[in-house]
């Protein structure tokens, strides 16, 4: 016969660790059926899916599923949590499962392109001087080859500007003509707008790596310039 | 800035609304005429940070706004299921750098369907993880499917999007009003 598990007298250290930080994950409140599992794409990638997570973390396996490199495949969309009667926060578990890997053995991708935000504002790594000479290049082209456009007005840190625009720096970097159609478009509704120049990508690897610190450094840079240099009442998220 | 607290004196908006807001006032003229004989089926992809997670459907509702009254109401096909309940790409989250390519491709199998299913041959994805990743599971599973921005379709709707500027667009709109 089968031996009942003790949940008594099981050792469960990292549920009571993410608890601690996020104390209304609901984690002891799942009922197993499974609806997170049937609407998950992520289900039995890596013989894992939402359900076994939680049953596993309920059940102090902890070494399992920190080494499981499921936390990387769950995109953290939060459809389980949406879906689940009792608000079972598996993305809030999936972050600090991502936490608890030292952060040089992190996935090289994700850890490259925080670490260059960090360092220049962009998770390609373009700098500051490279995304405003990028800018004012491709504005000056369209000024002169695209006919209606010819007053087409783009500028970097312009204190006061009523709103401040991020740029995803897939297209400063690789696609730069593709600026050109959004800038048209405000330019056609007279809208009065400016990039800034400090953390001006749109992304952040940092918070997909759960690296909070270089998450908050990355905002609060942002939000200083915003509110200090720029001086503007408006942010707008282009993605 | 919410996880952190971090205080700030400006307000944050997402470049959809601005659209949908400008379209009512009247300060964006565009309209669905240049699709009306041409018949281009769009869907959409509802990005998890601005659908689900934003905790309502104000966003994606503005967005389907947009693209109806850009792409024209009878050219847009909505997925099944959608907005809050949408399916992930399954390339956010960092899943695109985080090297596990054929766990990603393998979630992204359940978007591909979505998509296919509409029949649509464009696909507009306001965001650059979904537009990455549905363009890389299009190629890899043998969609016929284009990925555009949102701007590209409105600039070519309002005749203003350069020969340059059309990289996403297929053959059948690639020279449309050049």
């Amino acid at each position: 016969m089968a031996e009942a598990i003790r949940i008594d007298i099981l050792d469960i250290e990292f549920k009571e660790e993410v608890l601690d930080k996020v104390p209304d994950a609901n984690f002891d409140l799942c009922l197993t059926c499974g609806t997170c599992t049937g609407g998950c794409p992520a289900s039995e990638q890596f013989d894992m899916d939402p359900r076994k997570l939680i049953r596993m973390l309920n059940l102090g396996m902890d070494e399992q599923i920190i080494k499981s490199e499921w936390k990387w495949v769950c995109s953290m969309c939060g459809r389980c949590v949406l879906a689940c009667p009792m608000k079972v926060n598996v993305p809030a578990l999936i972050f600090n499962l991502r936490a608890s890997v030292p952060r040089e053995k992190r996935p090289k991708g994700i850890l490259g392109s925080c670490d260059q935000h960090i360092r220049t504002g962009s998770a390609m790594g373009a700098k500051k001087e490279d995304f405003e000479f990028t800018v004012l290049d491709v504005a000056e082209e369209i000024r002169e080859d695209h006919p209606g456009f010819e007053d087409l007005f783009v500028t970097v840190d312009r204190e006061g500007a009523g709103m401040v625009l991020n740029q995803n720096s897939r297209e400063p970097v690789t696609e730069p003509e593709e600026m050109g159609p959004l800038w048209k478009i405000l330019h056609t509704v007279g809208a009065d707008w400016t990039y800034p120049s400090v953390m001006w990508a749109g992304e952040n690897y940092c918070m997909f790596m759960a690296d909070n610190e270089g998450w908050r450094y990355i905002i609060e840079e942002f939000v200083h310039h915003v509110d200090n240099n720029l001086k503007s009442p408006m942010v707008v998220n282009t993605e | 800035m919410r996880k952190f607290n971090i205080p700030h004196k400006f307000e944050l908006i997402t470049i959809i609304e601005l659209y949908a807001q400008w379209i009512r006032q009247g300060k964006l003229k565009v309209n669905s005429d240049w699709n009306r004989s041409i018949g281009a089926k769009f869907t959409v992809q509802d990005p998890c940070n601005i659908g689900r997670k934003s905790g309502s459907n104000k966003i994606v509702d503005e967005l389907r706004f947009v693209v109806k009254t850009v792409v024209g109401e009878e050219n847009f096909i909505d997925t099944v299921p959608n907005r809050e309940n949408n399916f992930c790409c399954g390339g956010g989250g960092g899943a695109l750098q985080a090297g596990f390519q054929d766990q990603r491709r393998a979630y992204g199998r359940t978007k591909f369907n979505q998509i296919i299913a509409t029949g649509a041959t464009y696909i507009i994805a306001p965001c650059h993880n979904c537009h990455g990743q549905i363009e890389d599971i299009g190629e890899y599973y043998g969609g016929n499917y284009h990925v555009v921005h949102l701007w590209t379709i409105i600039c070519l709707a309002m005749g203003m999007l350069a020969d340059t500027e059309r990289t996403y667009l297929g053959p059948d709109l690639a020279q449309l009003g050049l």
